[in-house]
This record gives structure tokens, C-alpha cells and sequence, in this order.
């Protein structure tokens, strides 16, 4: 099958006359849908298949919720592509899975890179990406004016005590449906991504990072059931909206003023800033006790093991990890350049831009989620404590539970690799 | 054993022979697989191979323990109260958390009942799986009949010749047609807590006096909202059932019926529903089957909260087996349901069995 898609391959190459000297490159991607950005890959591909006359890159694109799916089934099937874009998490899963392979580029072509995004493995560099993304409490400044709240900054962030006095403020004035909007109706990967860091500013974590082998002590000990007891407490005294919370609201309920502050991740920004403009504020995570701390990582480049010419993939995504792409993924969705040059090529993250704030939060609190094989279910498993705390569930049973699924899964697959 | 299905009778089978192949090859040999896989430790995505682990699954699924709890006393042997004037008994998890009882190891509390002072804690070492049991049995036992009972009133209701039947047949059936994942999108803008269509109804018929319910952010209600949705969108098909079944009924009968005086309700019970025996035995096989395989409207609208209220079979096999990447998990619990509707459609074959 694989050998007479080659042959055609080549037939067809070969009738296409004087390009038949540059060898054909297949390359998934997860932005279908999205005309920017599929406009913005396109350039760089044929900006590639241009300067070169060895390789020529075709792209064929999926929509983002089928992606993840789409590479398994092609894995199990085996009809990978030569390059796959992952996302940052995942990517320890596919390596472990045999559908990556390490990525044979010069890592000092990344020495600048922002760490969220290199995908590292094993000690490999699997995946590396043109862009990272963060978090933020997004409010205004005329919010925190008018109530005397103090405007949080890097080097002094708000402490669990200041968090919990402005929340409280904001709700006894009566002027919002809530003061803090989690975004709970975001489900799936956000959960992790927002939440666990955190977890982790209290100083839990998902799993034990030391030996990736157990979550417990980490997930169920005394700072997570801290952790645990806050959280429950956000939604039970009617600070955050909880599971039910209306998409609707999610995406336009701080715009219209229903929510005081937004946990929300800088690509909501833009649309933020058309509403408010300058008074628009992002505050850096609160510190809950062991530092404020966001997550890390979003969509990376890297090589898949049935590729039968790496050395041409790693040419493309060498040749991708230019500053002015960088810098046109920025403009054009709102993404954090993964180098300070190509920031300081960007609209909004250039210095003094409306977002440069977001690059300072990336370098500095940025945290990986586990970089494990398991994280992918590992992930689904604090999904769902999260939700059920939030509900109302008994945080110390729900977080063992957590805790005795995720050791479970992880003795099932005989430590992942680790 | 010669009978006309297997002598003379090629063309019949050859006509046969693509929907037997399509039915063997896409259901009866993935259930094979199904079974096979539910023996083994399957993942999704892994390098590892695959071991054979016996019942290991169906054990981690079904294993249940009950721990008897003494209540808290304090040094001089009193019984210890909370502020509520409850008593106060040592946590489950010291005990399913301790070396001291590999036994329950792993295990979670499902529920407890209380005997004079002592409690009783029955745990489950898949308490999630066993709530997805008892909320699909829940949602057969309820969708079942009351499916039924209104697909039968509204085939009564539109089996007369009147003006622009068709028409009100088109509307019954639409909900049947339309996609379900979009139907229940629908109704989670129905169901919306905050300004949703249903609440926004009860408060105008209550001159405002209603309090808005979040339908499906409440434990109470979630199962029961997911319920009334999938009856009024299924309902459709089985009124054509119905409808199908009224129309072989003899019109001769009823004409005797009037000749001889019966009331409506004598002619409903002695000539319409004995007509109809047969259809209502296949409907309710049908209705049973379809109420187990539960997934779109729970994957849509709950994806199994809030706390587990809505958790079914089959959602838990498609989370279990895709989310988490474990197919061995996803495989057993098809398995279980497999028996469970297996026993089930029998039961109901021989309650409903003709009697001669």
C-alpha cells in the first residue's frame, strides 16, 4: 500500500517535469478552520518550497477537536505523515508511543527559545514550537481604583490573604454576577492547563514529578487538600461561576461587565482590548504559598517516526523557526513569540506593547505540565476532580480517588517509560 | 431440520448474503474482539505489548466490600457528636488508605446505611462505574414505558382522518430527523440556569414566582431533564411504530364495536390493544435497547456531571476507551452491557411470550 503510494508518487513527480528533483513532504496540522492561520503555515510552506530545491512540503489541515484523534487512528493504521504539529502536553505520549521521532535540528537555533516552547523527552528534543501561550487575570485598572484594591505586579503578586479580601470586596459591592470568572464552562485541556498550576502554587501537583511513577502524597496531600478546600470555596461562597457556567458567558461575560476578573488565556486579549482599550489590566497569578505559577506549552513541530526523511522535516521546522514567522503567528492570532527578537517585532508584544506583560509572565512563572506518557490521562482524571470538587464533592475522598486512578493507570502501562 | 429457509432457496440467500456480511463483519466480530480485549490489558497508545490478565478488568469494575464503621468515642467511652447532634464516625479513607487492609485497597465509598450506631459503608472499587449502572437501569426503567405510553397517544391522536393530519405527523416526527447532537445543544440552551427558555416559561406561568433551576447543573434534576429530552425526541419514531400497528387492526372490528355500543375505552381495550400486542412487544424491546446505549445527549450536555449524576454504560466504555486511552476498560464495560441487555430482552421475551 505504502510502497505503491510511492511509486505513483513518483510517477506523478516524475510527469511533472523540471521539480522532479525535490522530494515530496507530507505535514499535518491542527489549525482547519481558522483562515488566518492557515494562510500564515501556507506562506511559510511555500516560502520553504522555494528557497530550496530538495524537499517540497505539502500541508493538509484538520479541525483542532479532531486532530488528536485523526494521528492515533493514522498512527495505528500506519499512514503518518512526515511532520505533525502536537500539542506541547501530548507530545511525551506520542514520543513514548513510538509516533514521534527526536527532532534532528541544531539546538542552538532555540537557545533563545521561551522553555514552554521545547518539547524535550527522554532527554531528546522532540517537538519545538513557534509560539507559546499563558494566563492571566485579566481586569481594569478603574475596577481596582474604585474599590482600593492593590494592582498586583511580577515581583509582588497578590498573596492567597490579598486574593481573597479583593474577591470579597468585589462581591459585597453588588456590581457583578461574580468577581471571578474560571472559565468552568471551558472544558477538556483548560482545566490542567489553568487550574494545575494552581494546584501547584500551593504546592501540590498532578503527579510526582521526581519519579513520574505515583500521584500520591502530591494530588492527596495536605497542600492539595489545602488546595482543594479553596477551590471548593470559591464556588460555594459565589465567587466563580461553577461546571454550568454558560459558554456564552465564558467568552463575552467579562465584556459585558458581568465578571470583575477573567482567569483567561492572552488569546481572548485582543477582543478584551477592543472593548476596554487602556484600562484593560493583566494581573500576574496569585501567589497561594510556593510562588505564583501559570502552564506552559501549546502547539509544537515536530517529526513523525515513519518519516522516511527527517533530515527534510527538520529542514522545514529549522527553516520555520524564523523571528519574522514568529512574529506573524503573533499578529496574526494573538500568540506569545517564543523569542524576544521576534517579540520585538510584534504589534502587541514589542516593548511597551498591550501584551508584553504575557511574554515577562511566560518566562518567568511559566510551569510544564507533567511531561509524561500518562499526562494525557492524567489530565482527564483532574478534569474530573476539579469539576466534582466544584460541585460540592468531599476534597480529600475525591482527590485519593484521583489519586488511586492515576497510580492505577500509570502501574497498567508499567510506568510509562520513565 | 429441512425447512424452506435451507432447501431451494438460493436466491433467498444470496439477496441475504451483503447484509449478513456487513452485520458479521461491523457487529457480531467486533463483539468477539470486544470480548478477547476485555481479557487482555488493550491500550489505546502504547509500545507495550499486550498481556493477557485474565479477569483482572471485570474485577477492578464489579469488586464491592462493606466496612462497618463504630462510631467515635471519646476517652471515657461516650459517643462522640458533631455540632448537628450527629454521630461522628472515622473516615473511610483511613481505612481503604491503610496497610493494615490490602483488602480494600483502592477502594471508594458508593454509599452507606446506618443499623442503631454502627454505619455501614458499602465500598466500590469503581465507584464511578457503579453509579453509571444504576443511572442507565434508572434512565431504561423510566424512558422505557413513559416512551411508550406517549408514542401510543399521539399515534391515537393522529390515526384519523382529519384535515392537515399530516401536517401535526410531519411536527411529532421532526425531533426524530433532526441530528441529536444538535437537539441537544438545543436543550442545553432550554435547560440554561440563568436565562433559559424553560425557566423563563415557568417564571411568566408563575407571574415571576418561579425560582430559576439549573436544570443541568443540579444533581437532582441532571438525570431527570436528560430523561425528558430524550423521550420527547424519540418519541416520534415510535409513534410511526404505533401508527403502523393501528392501521393493520381490521376497521370491520370497530364497526362491530359501535354496532354493539362499546364506550371509547371498550373499544381501546378490547380491539385496539389486543391488536396490537405484537407492535407494543417490539417497541418495548426496541425502546429498552436504544434507552441503554445512552451516549450523544450525556456527551453533549453533561459529559456525566455535575458529580456523577448522569454517568452512563455506554459514555463511561467511549471515556474510558478514548479519553483515557484504555481499551481493555472500555471493552468490559461493553461486555457488561452486552449481558445486561442480553438478560433483560429475554426477561421481557418471556413476560411477554404467548400464553396458549
Amino acid at each position: 500500500m505504502n510502497r505503491l503510494a510511492v511509486l505513483a508518487g513518483t510517477i506523478l513527480v516524475g510527469l511533472a517535469g523540471p521539480a522532479a528533483a525535490q522530494t515530496e513532504l507530507t505535514m499535518w496540522y491542527h489549525g482547519a478552520g481558522n483562515e488566518v492561520e492557515s494562510k500564515l503555515i501556507n506562506q511559510i510552506i511555500d516560502d520553504f518550497n522555494a528557497s530550496q530545491d530538495d524537499w517540497s512540503v505539502s500541508i493538509e489541515s484538520f479541525p483542532q477537536g479532531a486532530y488528536n484523534d485523526s494521528v492515533v487512528a493514522a498512527a495505528l493504521a500506519g499512514n503518518l505523515p512526515d511532520i505533525l504539529d502536537v500539542d506541547g502536553p501530548v507530545m511525551p505520549n506520542w514520543a513514548w508511543a513510538g509516533y514521534l521521532q527526536p527532532l534532528p535540528i541544531d539546538e542552538s537555533l532555540i537557545a533563545e527559545y521561551l522553555p514552554g516552547t521545547k518539547g524535550y523527552w527522554d532527554g531528546k528534543l522532540y517537538s519545538v514550537g513557534l509560539w507559546d501561550a499563558a494566563v492571566a487575570m485579566v481586569t481594569l485598572k478603574s475596577t481596582l481604583e474604585k474599590y482600593d484594591i492593590r494592582t498586583p505586579t511580577l515581583d509582588e503578586p497578590w498573596t492567597a490573604e490579598e486574593l481573597g479580601a479583593a474577591l470579597a470586596t468585589l462581591k459585597d459591592s453588588g456590581d457583578f454576577d461574580y468577581p471571578l470568572d474560571l472559565g468552568m464552562a471551558w472544558t477538556g485541556e483548560w482545566y490542567p492547563y489553568a487550574f494545575s498550576p494552581l494546584l501547584q502554587s500551593f504546592g501540590g501537583d498532578i503527579v510526582d514529578r521526581d519519579t513520574y511513577a505515583s500521584a500520591e502524597g502530591k494530588l492527596n496531600g495536605d497542600e492539595a487538600i489545602a488546595f482543594g478546600e479553596w477551590w471548593q470555596s470559591l464556588f460555594e461562597d459565589g465567587m466563580a461561576p461553577g461546571t454550568s457556567q454558560d459558554p456564552a458567558d465564558r467568552d463575552n461575560g467579562f465584556n459585558e461587565g458581568k465578571y470583575a476578573i477573567s482567569w483567561n488565556g492572552n488569546w481572548a486579549a485582543a477582543g478584551m482590548l477592543e472593548v476596554y482599550g487602556d484600562d484593560l489590566l493583566f494581573l500576574p497569578a496569585p501567589d497561594l504559598g510556593n510562588g505564583p505559577k501559570i502552564g506552559a506549552a501549546s502547539w509544537q513541530f515536530g517529526v513523525s517516526a515513519a518519516s522516511e526523511h527527517p533530515e527534510g522535516a527538520a529542514a522545514f521546522i529549522e527553516f520555520a523557526l524564523q523571528d519574522k514567522y514568529l512574529a506573524a503567528f503573533s499578529d496574526g492570532i494573538g500568540l506569545i513569540p517564543a523569542t524576544p527578537g521576534a517579540a520585538a517585532m510584534t504589534e502587541n508584544y514589542k516593548e511597551g506593547g498591550p501584551l508584553a506583560v504575557f511574554f515577562e509572565l511566560s518566562k518567568q512563572q511559566a510551569v510544564l505540565r507533567p511531561v509524561s506518557p500518562g499526562y494525557v490521562v492524567q489530565a482527564k482524571v483532574f478534569e474530573k476532580a476539579m469539576a466534582d470538587i466544584a460541585n460540592g464533592a468531599d476534597v480529600a475522598d475525591t482527590l485519593d480517588a484521583a489519586v488511586d486512578e492515576i497510580d492505577s493507570d500509570i502501574e497498567k502501562n508499567q510506568g510509562y517509560g520513565h | 431440520m429441512a425447512s424452506r429457509l435451507t432447501t431451494s432457496n438460493r436466491a433467498g440467500w444470496t439477496f441475504a448474503l451483503p447484509g449478513f456480511s456487513l452485520i458479521a463483519l461491523f457487529i457480531i466480530l467486533p463483539f468477539f474482539f470486544a470480548f478477547g480485549l476485555s481479557l487482555t490489558n488493550q491500550r489505546l497508545v502504547s509500545p507495550n505489548p499486550t498481556q493477557y490478565v485474565g479477569l483482572d478488568n471485570y474485577r477492578e469494575l464489579l469488586d464491592l466490600g462493606v466496612i462497618t464503621l463504630e462510631p467515635e468515642r471519646d476517652e471515657a467511652g461516650a459517643l462522640l457528636r458533631d455540632d448537628d447532634g450527629n454521630l461522628e464516625y472515622p473516615r473511610v479513607r483511613e481505612i481503604t488508605r491503610s496497610d493494615d487492609y490490602p483488602q480494600y485497597s483502592g477502594m471508594r465509598e458508593w454509599f452507606r446505611w446506618h443499623s442503631g450506631d454502627i454505619a455501614k459503608v458499602v465500598v466500590a472499587s469503581d465507584v464511578v462505574f457503579m453509579k453509571s449502572v444504576v443511572n442507565t437501569l434508572a434512565f431504561v426503567v423510566v424512558v422505557a414505558p413513559v416512551q411508550a405510553a406517549f408514542a401510543l397517544l399521539l399515534a391515537l391522536l393522529i390515526n384519523q382522518r382529519l384535515r392537515g393530519i399530516n401536517l401535526f405527523r410531519t411536527i411529532y416526527f421532526m425531533p426524530v430527523v433532526v441530528s441529536i447532537v444538535v437537539v441537544s445543544l438545543l436543550w442545553r440552551f432550554i435547560y440554561s440556569g440563568n436565562d433559559g427558555l424553560l425557566n423563563n416559561l415557568l417564571g411568566a406561568m408563575t407571574f415571576g414566582a418561579w425560582q430559576p433551576i439549573d436544570w443541568l447543573g443540579n444533581t437532582d434534576t441532571a438525570l431527570g431533564s436528560i430523561m425528558a429530552m430524550s423521550i420527547w425526541q424519540a418519541v416520534g419514531f415510535h409513534m410511526v411504530i404505533w401508527l403502523a400497528g393501528l392501521q393493520t387492526i381490521s376497521p370491520t372490528l370497530y364497526e362491530v364495536a359501535k354496532i354493539e355500543g362499546a364506550s371509547k375505552w371498550q373499544t381501546f381495550r378490547y380491539v385496539t390493544w389486543p391488536g396490537l400486542r405484537n407492535t407494543a412487544v417490539l417497541i418495548l424491546i426496541v425502546i429498552t435497547m436504544q434507552a441503554f446505549a445512552v451516549f450523544a445527549q450525556i456527551d453533549v450536555m453533561t459529559g456525566g456531571g455535575p458529580l456523577d449524576s448522569t454517568q452512563t454504560l455506554v459514555f463511561q466504555a467511549v471515556e474510558r476507551g478514548y479519553g483515557k486511552q484504555d481499551i481493555s476498560g472500555g471493552a468490559t464495560i461493553s461486555v457488561i452491557l452486552f449481558l445486561l441487555v442480553l438478560s433483560i430482552s429475554l426477561v421481557q421475551r418471556y413476560l411477554t411470550r404467548e400464553r396458549r
